[in-house]
């Protein structure tokens, strides 16, 4: 049974998506308990497959039994079992979260709703373990579509974003088709593992170069790398709670998974950083679209508004500390990949309840909120230490090794953006905090004896918010295991 | 100058997929009407599955269909020069499986936006946008 596990972590929400549509004719209140049934499985399934890795190293996983380079193998290693386990935590307490949203909303289609939230899952969670490229760009296409759907739910502008994400996002998967295909022209396969064995017989070619490039293109609309991040802010802002908690803390997130499979394992080290321009030009981007991400978050009026744009800059963290092509840039850009999505989850799930109550989330309308929803209040300040990156929470000690990638590197323009960025994540932070703290309470009508009155969100959706702060200070705390233990074992060797 | 027009004539696959894939990108970019955006994307995916295709071709290779007792008879060894690369085809299989999958998705989004706002055509929609926020 353990033997199966990597093929039963795609099957099992693949599957009780298809249960649990057909549920939504029969019963519409059992789809509810079943998804979080699957994935409450999934996620079990996950921590199995993290424990075997750590105990036995990585593991190979045959589909029906045909091996490669003929057959699609699964394979989780060192670099994607933390990641796996991450996905569907995240999946889970946000659907915990999502569920008065759920209800309030898609009461009548819950059973379509639910089954969209499981095939985006098995989308993802297909990415991040599957080990042949191909394979990868059909799951991304599942994840994606599913996405599109999540969001065009939404009320309002919703659809209209999704429809312009649905372009720049086809735009972005087709160009990594391509790319395949040059892959396929130069090597002759498409397993991942079999193209790395032969990239160094062809260090030399331009055709490969070429992939690599049109990839890396493909994956950066998908990700929303600075001039390509157009569509992220409208279709995440717009789209309906239960489904941007899911696709925010998410999509960019395992995209940028992609890329550090992509350059690690498939083009190897030696390969990806071989060209300093390309490298170079990488980082410049990356640098571009952190200061860009921080100054546009900072002319938003809207707190949803405000979070995509913070992803927008978190993005270019990654993807600048994976170019500089060092082993500390490469180590924070993976252990960023866990804590941003943590940090994103908390951020979007405290939105969430703010919303939920408020009906708003316009900065003027948070007056007062840490006398109403204190607790809500409590795990949105944790996420924003996070951002900030202050020390027991983990966004300090990512960010700590993407400064020090840039300083190793003499690459000071990124060091300079990061600082930048945490000093205008604090100067976001603390406006919010005192409009949400202070301004009550200087309107001077002699409120002051009684405060806002207490009126917390309902206890599915604090309990998991709850539980995601909390996650971050213990990820903050156990962030060393982590990387000795995990991120540094699948850094392969070559890598300065 | 001399060496280029041979080139291009006998690359003319590598040419044309990348003709297709920019008439579809400028549709994508330049067009004003929703469904004309959509067809622009349709035929940027159309213009990689026909590079996908044409990679596979080989000069003098035929269907690679193994007929009883082998190609050239006997028991033998199959000469995979002789038959076309069938695995380029199979994956635009699952490639068009996508392309149309997507096309469905993009075409039930713009029904919801033209009950939403009466009409395909973006500038329209942005001015209606504009007009609901600036109340």
């Amino acid at each position: 049974m353990t033997h199966h596990f990597p093929a039963l972590l795609i099957i099992v929400p693949l599957l009780s998506a298809l249960i649990v549509s057909a549920m939504g004719w029969i019963n519409r209140r059992w789809c509810f308990p079943l998804a979080v049934a699957a994935l409450s499985g999934a996620l079990a399934i996950s921590v199995g497959l993290l424990t075997q890795v750590m105990a036995t190293g990585p593991i190979a996983y045959k589909m029906a039994g045909w091996s490669p380079p003929i057959g699609i193998t699964y394979v989780i290693d060192y670099l994607n079992a933390p990641i796996l386990v991450v996905i569907l935590a995240v999946a889970l307490l946000n659907l915990i979260a999502a569920k008065t949203w759920i209800e309030k909303d898609f009461s009548e289609k819950i059973g379509a709703y639910l089954a969209l939230y499981l095939l985006f899952l098995s989308g993802m969670v297909g990415i991040v373990s599957t080990g042949d490229a191909f394979n990868l760009y059909v799951l991304l296409e599942i994840g994606s579509l599913t996405g599109y759907a999540l969001i065009g739910l939404g009320k309002e502008r919703a659809p209209l974003s999704s429809l312009n994400y649905l372009f720049m996002g086809t735009i972005g998967a087709s160009f990594y088709l391509l790319g395949i295909g040059y892959i396929y022209i130069a090597t002759g396969t498409l397993n991942m593992a079999d193209i790395a064995s032969m990239i160094p017989q062809l260090a030399e070619s331009s055709t490969l170069f070429l992939a690599l490039i049109i990839c890396m293109a493909g994956l950066f609309v998908k990700m929303a790398l600075f001039p390509m991040h157009g569509w992220l802010p409208n279709a995440y802002s717009n789209a309906p709670s239960a489904s941007a908690g899911l696709i925010a803390p998410l999509t960019t997130k395992v995209m940028i998974y992609a890329m550090v499979r992509l350059g690690l394992t498939v083009f190897t080290p030696q390969f990806t950083f071989s060209r300093g321009m390309l490298s170079e030009a990488i980082v410049w981007v990356a640098v571009a679209a952190i200061i860009a991400g921080s100054l546009l978050a900072l002319m938003q009026r809207r707190l949803s508004r405000m979070l995509t744009y913070i992803i927008v800059a978190e993005v270019g963290y990654m993807v600048g500390g994976f170019w500089l092509g060092n082993e500390a840039g490469v180590t924070g850009a993976t252990l960023h990949i866990i804590n941003d999505a943590a940090m994103t989850l908390t951020l979007f799930l405290a939105v969430s309840a703010i919303t939920w109550k408020l009906g708003s989330d316009k900065f003027e309308d948070l007056q007062g909120l840490f006398g109403k929803m204190p607790f809500t209040m409590m795990g949105f300040v944790i996420a924003a230490l996070a951002v900030i990156g202050i020390p027991p929470t983990c966004g300090f000690f990512s960010k700590w090794y993407l400064i020090t990638a840039g300083i190793n590197a003499g690459q000071w323009a990124f060091v300079g953006a990061l600082l930048f960025s945490s000093l205008t994540n604090a100067v976001l932070f603390f406006r919010i905090f005192e409009i949400a703290f202070f301004e009550p309470f200087a309107t001077g009508h002699g409120h002051h004896d009684h405060g806002p009155t207490f009126s917390e969100a309902p206890l599915t959706m604090v309990v998991p918010l709850i539980v995601a702060a909390i996650s971050l200070i213990a990820l903050g705390l156990y962030s060393g295991d982590i990387v000795t233990k995990l991120i540094q074992l699948a850094i392969p060797a070559g890598i300065a | 100058m001399t060496d280029l027009l041979p080139l291009m004539a006998a690359k003319y696959n590598y040419w044309i997929y990348t003709i297709l894939m920019m008439t579809g990108l400028y549709a994508m970019i330049a067009k004003n009407n929703l469904v004309k955006k959509i067809i622009g994307m349709n035929i940027f995916q159309t213009a990689i599955i026909l590079f996908y295709v044409s990679i596979a071709y080989k000069t003098g290779g035929t269907l690679p269909i193994i007929m009883e007792g082998g190609h050239g008879g006997g028991h033998g060894a199959i000469n995979a020069a002789d038959y076309i690369n069938p695995l380029p085809h199979t994956l635009m299989l699952t490639a068009i499986v996508v392309s149309v999958a997507t096309m469905g998705v993009a075409l039930a989004l713009a029904i919801k936006v033209y009950r939403q706002y009466g009409t395909l055509e973006e500038d329209d929609i942005n001015h209606q946008i504009r007009t609901q926020a600036g109340q």
